[in-house]
């Protein structure tokens, strides 16, 4: 099967007076229809930044230096803005953090929804109105032929949120890019919001590009994982393999980390020092100053990813007649 | 703030508006600040003036002469000087002005931000109230008032007072504003609560956490203002309210000068009003300037 | 052992009217908003309670009363045994307690230097002039794993996790006996929150520190918390031992909350089933009346909808449920 999205070796730069600052480094990245990817890591990795470059919504002065994004096949990077903006309504859907980004405060989302199923997928004026009304009951909003033609501010920021879900996906796009979608809600809010955007892209066997810093929202919902550290992609493979037998030293301290719910103990493991500021990126491995298992290589060669274990892990422990592994 | 400063110099090389701008507003602020050293005449003395050389047209004009550059004025003033001088005074008052402004409106802001309730209501209507009169309207009225007031005798003494009194007074609502808002944001940070948990006094938590934070703003505006100030100096000057002819502002010989301006001298009132407008538009393009380059969202 | 804080039916309303004016204009009248309602709780020396909730739930207005920021409203707050709000005007007192904030970017003064922050507490109280401020400063980072050279920089060279440490070094100077922590790490990463974590137990052992801390993180608070409050809507609803609390929650929020977490043991495996509790926290200006929880609550009955639940006692814990009390849980 091909992948419905690929990314090779996208490299994004932002010129700065003291330099360059390479904030995405050589990032490879693909999706399979309907498959739910995660991208994880601390903030200032670069995840948001590749959603960003993918959609073509970079922040000036951020600038794509390499590398390409295929959809179905199709280069989309080099687009003009204009024909880039069809492919976000029509064949990528955005979910950002904060809804209001999303939602325009004067109309009611029954219009907002109801403008973009007739842009992208040209319905009578009754059909898509009573197809916004479905959307709506099918996000779990209470009394949806009312709400309907309600404005964005009615809304509770739980509720916004599932309006987002269905704007995104009501176009029927065959990929959803989700940013931080539940990072704003309260806890008990976050679980019904990522239950809903899972069972959604399942239904509708929408793909789904899911960016967090919370690896619990990654466990429960995607179905592979890339780990993202200091602008490159450190790790890729199954969630379960990710999370529970992961491949890098990274991502096995991350794991390590993360306080247990079900069980208490006296000391975290913790990883010393702090992932590098964008401009004092070390040479070889950016992992190697903080890494347990740092050796000699780690320290001018960089690692791609290589087949690890159960993963992909861009770390030498794993190259062809290491001794070290 | 290193990196702050060293973000600026590095704007400011870049923007030849802003290099334009300084270099005109030095060469306005040296040529007054040094007028009694480099000016050509004195056109205070008295003794010095000789009413056969008033109207000398420039030099460059038929009747013109080298000793008076600019030509002079219905005195015998040489203009030239007499723009230094007058500069001199309208940068003076202008800045003056501003800095008393600053000060009210930063203390008004302050408290008004940090105190919040019926004190920042009632402060922030009076600043409301006085936003909704033309500053130059209350520049007149107050200066018509203490006119009146004083004894004619102390007038002349005073007048440089009065105008930068009458011009501060209407414009401090601006600054206390500003400084109310950015107090009101500071007021609710962590830090300011960090110094409240450990039990310091308000008026110190105030002067050494929320004034070093809000200062920003208040050095754009005030940067803006100067250029407006001196424009309200010589406004009043223009209308007979401002300086006396003996001590002449650069909006007193645009005054003078415009008496004269259909019978053909028209130097008089032109020189001094380019050189008006040059140093009032140099100093606002740069506070728009340093607006822009202190404002992260515009970057 | 003795208890350093304790609170007795403490209420605090904030006033949410619109102002003066416009009240008078529209006749409205005054409104306030309870955000904190009858809160008992008490800190043996050298634990750790912790206060979980959703935003809203009135934790934070806790926090602020517990370090005297706030005056209640109704109740009191006690310092080993004397009234806050008398405690506070002893600096003698006041120096012993001090608080941890959640962002660690808003919390220290970008405009002064790192040694300036961490001494500030140490002038305020007048505990040490002249070059010994220094020395303190100095091994006051040290403490918290900087280093002393770090004094002479300022706040933005530092990194979240590293200004949470500076922070906590100020709050840690004028050697404090009770910590407020509201939500300390909510703003880092995880791996930076593990190194504050283990710094905060570290120092509690070897000082012998009490804490009162706040977070919507429940891993976080299992592993922190020697006691438990879960708050909904301005009352703890469920109070006792943590480990009490999560071995076997009673109160149906409780359940909802550790239910909804996100599990990292779900990766790979099917998603979760979970119980069918919807709906959002209401707007605490307007609560329901009876058991506030009882519009999303499973086990609601008619008196849930009109009596407001007492706390009942079960087992090690204290909760305030009328199914828990009548056995329906």
């Amino acid at each position: 099967m091909s992948a419905l999205l690929d990314v090779q070796d996208l490299s994004v730069d932002f010129p700065t007076r003291r330099g360059r600052l390479h904030a995405l480094d050589r990032v490879s990245l693909s999706i399979q229809p309907g498959e739910i990817l995660g991208v994880v890591g601390e903030s200032g990795a670069g995840k948001s930044l590749t959603g960003a470059a993918i959609i073509g919504l970079l922040e000036p002065p951020g600038v794509i230096v390499g590398g390409q994004v295929s959809l179905e096949g199709r280069r989309i990077d080099k687009l003009p803005p204009e024909q880039m903006r069809r492919i976000r309504g029509r064949q990528i859907g955005a979910v950002f953090q904060d809804p209001l980004t999303t939602l325009n405060p004067l109309y009611t989302v029954g219009r907002q929804l109801v403008e973009t199923m007739q842009t992208h997928l040209g319905l009578s004026d009754r059909d898509a109105k009573a197809r916004a009304v479905q959307w709506l009951v099918d996000v779990g909003i209470p009394g949806a032929a009312e709400r309907v033609d309600a404005y964005p501010h009615e809304f509770s920021g739980g509720m916004r949120q599932r309006v987002v879900i269905a704007l995104a996906l009501c176009a029927e796009p065959k990929l959803v890019i989700a940013d931080e979608p539940t990072t704003a809600l309260d806890v008990s809010i976050q679980a019904q919001v990522i239950a809903l955007l899972r069972r959604l892209a399942r239904e509708h066997g929408t793909a789904v590009l899911l960016v967090t810093h919370d690896m619990g929202v990654i466990a429960e919902t995607c179905d592979r994982v890339a780990v993202m550290y200091a602008g490159r992609v450190i790790e890729v493979g199954s969630v379960a393999a990710v999370v529970h037998r992961p491949s890098h030293p990274y991502t096995e301290g991350l794991m390590a980390s993360i306080p247990a719910l079900r069980a208490r103990v006296d000391r975290l493991a913790q990883i010393d020092g702090a992932m590098p500021r964008l401009n004092a990126i070390p040479p070889g491995c950016a992992y190697n100053p903080r890494c347990p298992k740092v050796f000699e290589r780690c320290r001018h060669d960089r690692p791609n990813l290589m087949p690890a274990k159960e993963t992909q892990a861009a770390c030498w422990l794993y190259a062809e007649g290491a001794v070290h592994g | 703030m290193r990196a702050l400063d060293s973000d600026l110099v590095y704007n400011f090389r870049r923007s030849p508006i802003a290099i334009i701008s300084t270099l005109i507003v030095v060469i306005c602020v040296g040529a007054a600040a040094l007028a009694p050293l480099i000016a050509p005449y004195n056109p205070f003395d008295l003794a010095s003036l000789n009413l056969m050389d008033s109207m000398i047209p420039p030099a460059f004009l038929p009747d013109g002469t080298a000793a008076h550059l600019l030509g002079t004025d219905n005195q015998g003033r040489d203009l030239v000087s007499a723009m230094m001088y007058g500069g001199r005074i309208s940068l003076i008052i202008g800045l003056s002005a501003v800095v008393f402004a600053t000060i009210v409106g930063i203390l008004v802001g302050l408290t008004a931000g940090y105190a919040g309730g019926a004190v920042d209501a009632v402060l922030m209507r009076i600043a409301d109230v006085q936003l909704t009169f033309p500053a130059i309207l209350i520049a007149l009225l107050v200066s018509g008032v203490v006119g009146v007031a004083l004894p004619p005798s102390l007038h002349e003494k005073l007048e440089v007072y009065v105008l930068i009194f009458a011009i501060g007074i209407s414009r401090w609502p601006q600054f206390a504003r500003t400084v109310r808002s950015s107090t009101m944001v500071e007021r609710g940070r962590d830090y300011v609560l960090a110094a409240r948990v450990i039990g310091l006094s308000g008026p110190r938590i105030v002067l050494t956490h929320i004034l070093p934070n809000a200062w920003g703003p208040v050095v754009v505006i005030a940067t803006i203002n100067i250029g407006g100030s001196i424009l309200d100096e010589a406004t009043l000057s223009f209308l007979g309210v401002g300086l006396p002819a003996t001590q002449p502002s650069l909006g007193t010989l645009i005054r003078i000068g415009n008496d004269y301006l259909y019978s053909g001298e028209w130097w008089i009132t032109i020189f001094p009003g380019v050189a008006l407008a040059a140093l009032v538009l140099s100093i606002n393009l740069l506070g728009d300037w340093l607006r822009d380059a202190v404002n992260p969202r515009l970057r | 052992m003795a208890d350093v804080l304790e609170a007795v039916k403490v209420s605090r309303s904030f006033d949410v009217s619109k102002p003066w004016l416009q009240r008078m204009l529209s006749r409205s009248g005054r409104r306030s908003l309870r955000a904190v309602d009858e809160v008992s709780f008490s800190i043996p020396k050298g634990t750790t309670l912790s206060l979980v909730g959703e935003s809203g739930c009135g934790k934070s207005t806790v926090a602020r009363l517990a370090v005297g920021l706030y005056p209640p409203s109704s109740g009191d707050i006690r310092f080993e045994g004397q009234s806050l709000s008398s405690a506070r005007a002893q600096p003698a007192l006041r120096r012993r307690m001090n608080m941890i904030f959640q962002d660690p970017y808003a919390s220290l003064n970008p405009r002064w230097r790192v040694q300036d922050i961490v001494a500030e507490p140490l002038r305020a109280f007048g505990m040490l002039r002249g070059s010994a401020v220094g020395d303190r400063v100095g091994q006051l980072l040290s403490q918290v794993g900087l280093s002393p050279a770090d004094g002479a920089k300022y706040p933005h060279e530092f990194s979240g996790g590293q200004r949470q440490r500076i922070s906590i070094a100020r709050a840690l100077s004028s050697e404090p006996d009770f910590l407020v922590c509201d939500e300390p790490t909510s703003a880092l990463d995880v791996s930076v929150q593990a190194q504050i974590l283990n710094l905060m137990r570290e120092l509690q052992t070897r000082l012998g520190l009490t804490y009162l801390f706040i977070s919507h993180n429940l891993s976080v608070i299992r592993h922190m918390s020697d006691r438990l409050g879960v708050m909904y809507l301005g009352r703890i609803v469920e109070h006792g031992p943590a480990e009490a609390i999560f071995t076997e929650p009673r109160h149906p929020y409780t359940r909802l909350l550790l239910d909804a977490i996100p599990d990292l043991d779900a990766a790979g495996g099917v998603g979760r089933v979970r119980a069918g509790v919807g709906g959002e926290v209401p707007s605490p200006i307007a609560p329901p009346p009876g058991c506030t929880f009882h519009p999303r609550c499973p086990l609601a009955n008619d008196r849930c909808r009109v009596e407001r639940p007492d706390y009942t006692q079960a087992g090690p814990v204290e909760v305030a449920c009328h199914a828990v009390e009548e056995g329906r849980g």
